[in-house]
């Protein structure tokens, strides 16, 4: 017990005794531990039991539909390559929410803000339902050109406009655009306060070391802050990505029916096979998912360089003081 | 090691002062940290500034290249006025890039010395030069890797900072400052964040440069480094400066009541902070 040999005399200094070696100890026992994986294995067994057994699953029918065409293209269109540009949509814009609302500029931090406010309110559902109705309020097509261009030829006296160019609106709000701008903003209400907390969580010492070598606020926040910013940013990313994948399955409110989930539901209605579609279904989001948590674990490591022990890869491997 | 300052014939050669501060007052809400500081810093002199904490000498420096922005008087730096253009008999205030071009005239030294901790020693050196100067990255390096060898560390330009201690983060950070090649460079207490056995590495470094001809204002806890480099001294309390002189005169016989109270503080407090001190640091330290 205590580390002062000649405080119990009885057991002897070091001197008098042999001196201890290796401890061969007997470890504590966890009988409880034994007895919860028991009943554990006992509940795996029925569930893997009620997988085989029960013929609701329908395995045969679940495998030959889940890599069926229009699954497979549901998966690739609507669920995969509309995350990857709703992210991308939501990753940039919601950095550049998050550096506006840090901004001493008032006119941008105000816009930031009411930018979160907005589309952090609106279920995503209801915001891509709305999205599904541009085509009849921008009836016209949407416009590039100078604002109240007509208004302004009325006044004048003159007839026509003055517009470069008109795009269908319903070719842009429906379908992939309109999903990925649907599901951007409001990725990027909530990326922004992501970005937001990773930004303030660097040592304000960072931004004053950077200050007095010159750099100017915009190089600062791109090479020394936001880099270091990534490290608090990267894992509530990861997140959200997970949860985009599953909420691709909101496009159906657009409609965009190119997508996983609504195409499995096609299926299931069609076969009368309800249950198969909906495992099959999971099955896929499954995948998905840990193949984004695969990916991730590499992206925190490489923004976690410079933090733990490692070295840069190159140079030289003498051990320095800690 | 104990090379001598350089002789004051050098320093008081006819030149304008390359620092020169009138009247300097600042204000934190109520807290009026700075009351009025006069001062100048000759080209190639080393100034240090001493006094208790709170007395507002850190508060000064950073004045000096803008992190604070002051509430009255004028800092000029080699004839140019800090943070403002007078016009029209007003003042203006200079934009961001024009700040941030003269701060690129001074380099900087802080206490807890806030190395880029995402770069390697070399790229933390060759960050600001590259980026902010935009000289050639090849001829960047062969300056870093020099100035990595002027302070001891030429065996660690792929480390990052944080497998490094603390007083070789320090020279990192001096040889960072020092690759804008500035004309004027501050520190910030440089050592008071260092195990004591680390000290005197960050200070013999500071000595070459000062001996190199550097114009140095050196905030320290550091009265031996005072004593043997600094040209002058100078005592600030409450917000001003209370004494100034060589080191000889003001460490040795101020004729301040307040700077001979603080200095019989501090050589009575040396021996006991010295036991206090490494175990603030060696706690930091466990954490990293």
């Amino acid at each position: 017990m205590t580390g002062d040999p000649t405080a119990t005399p009885e057991r002897g200094g070091p001197a008098q005794q042999e001196r201890p070696g290796r401890i061969d100890a007997v470890p504590v026992r966890h009988p409880l531990r034994w007895l919860a994986v028991g009943a554990i294995s006992v509940l795996v067994a029925m569930f893997v039991h009620l997988l085989v057994t029960n013929p609701a699953f329908n395995w045969p029918f679940v495998l030959e539909i889940t890599f069926s065409a229009p699954v497979l293209r549901g998966l690739a269109v609507g669920t995969l390559f509309v995350t990857l540009l709703a992210m991308v949509v939501g990753i940039v814009m919601g950095v550049l929410l998050a550096v506006m609302r840090l901004s001493p500029n008032p006119v941008l931090s105000t816009v930031s803000f009411v930018f979160v406010w907005f589309f952090r309110a609106v279920p995503r559902l209801v915001l891509l339902t709305i999205m599904g109705t541009m085509g009849v309020v921008f009836r016209d097509g949407l416009a590039l050109g100078v604002p109240f261009d007509q208004q302004i030829m009325g006044l004048l006296g003159l007839d026509g406009d003055w517009r470069f160019l008109t795009l269908d609106a319903n070719q842009i709000f429906m379908g992939v655009t309109g999903g990925a701008i649907g599901l951007g903003l409001s990725e990027a209400a909530y990326m922004a306060e992501i970005a937001r907390a990773g930004i303030l969580s660097v040592d304000k010492g960072q931004t004053e070391a950077a200050e007095a070598l010159g750099m100017d606020r915009g190089s600062t926040m791109r090479r020394i802050v936001l880099p270091q910013a990534m490290r608090v940013i990267v894992p509530p990313t990861g997140n959200e990505i997970i949860s985009m994948v599953k909420d691709t399955s909101l496009l159906i409110g657009l409609p965009l029916t190119t997508e996983l989930f609504f195409q499995l539901r096609t299926i299931g209605s069609r076969t009368f096979q309800i249950f198969p579609v909906l495992v099959s279904a999971c099955l896929w989001y499954l995948a998905v998912c840990s193949l984004l948590m695969i990916g991730q674990y590499y992206l925190e490591r490489y923004f976690n360089r410079g933090f733990g022990t490692r070295r840069a890869p190159v140079g030289q491997r003498e051990e320095a003081p800690a | 090691m104990s090379a001598p300052a350089p002789a004051p014939s050098e320093r008081h050669a006819p030149t304008r002062p390359l620092v020169e501060a009138v009247n300097v007052t600042k204000s934190f809400g109520h807290n009026q940290v700075l009351r009025g500081i006069d001062l100048t810093v000759d080209p190639g002199e080393v100034v240090c500034l001493l006094g208790a904490s709170g007395s507002g000498k850190t508060t000064f420096l950073r004045c000096i290249n803008q992190l604070e922005s002051i509430d009255g008087g004028r800092i000029w730096v080699d004839g140019e006025l800090m943070g403002y253009r007078e016009r029209d008999g007003r003042l203006h205030r200079l934009k961001d890039a024009e700040v941030a071009a003269q701060r690129r005239e001074i380099g900087m030294v802080f206490q807890r010395f806030n190395l880029f901790p995402h770069k390697t020693v070399l790229e933390n050196i060759c960050e600001a030069p590259v980026v902010v100067q935009r000289r050639p990255r090849g001829q960047v390096r062969e300056e870093a890797l020099r100035l990595l060898d002027q302070v001891g560390l030429e065996d660690k330009p792929h480390e990052y900072p944080a497998s490094l201690s603390g007083g070789q983060q320090q020279r990192v950070a001096i040889a960072r400052a020092l690759a804008m090649q500035p004309k004027l460079m501050l520190f910030d207490e440089p050592t008071s964040a260092l195990d004591p056995e680390l000290v005197g590495d960050v200070l013999a470094v500071m000595r070459d440069l000062a001996e190199q001809g550097m114009t140095m204002v050196v905030v320290t806890h550091e009265m031996a480094f005072a004593r043997e480099v600094a040209d002058r001294v100078v005592f600030m309390d409450a917000g001003v400066v209370v004494e100034q002189g060589s080191p000889a005169e003001v460490l040795q016989s101020p004729r301040e009541e307040r700077t001979r109270s603080f200095l019989s503080r501090v050589t009575k407090e040396h021996a006991p902070a010295v036991e206090h001190v490494p175990e603030q640091v060696r706690h930091r330290g466990a954490q990293r």
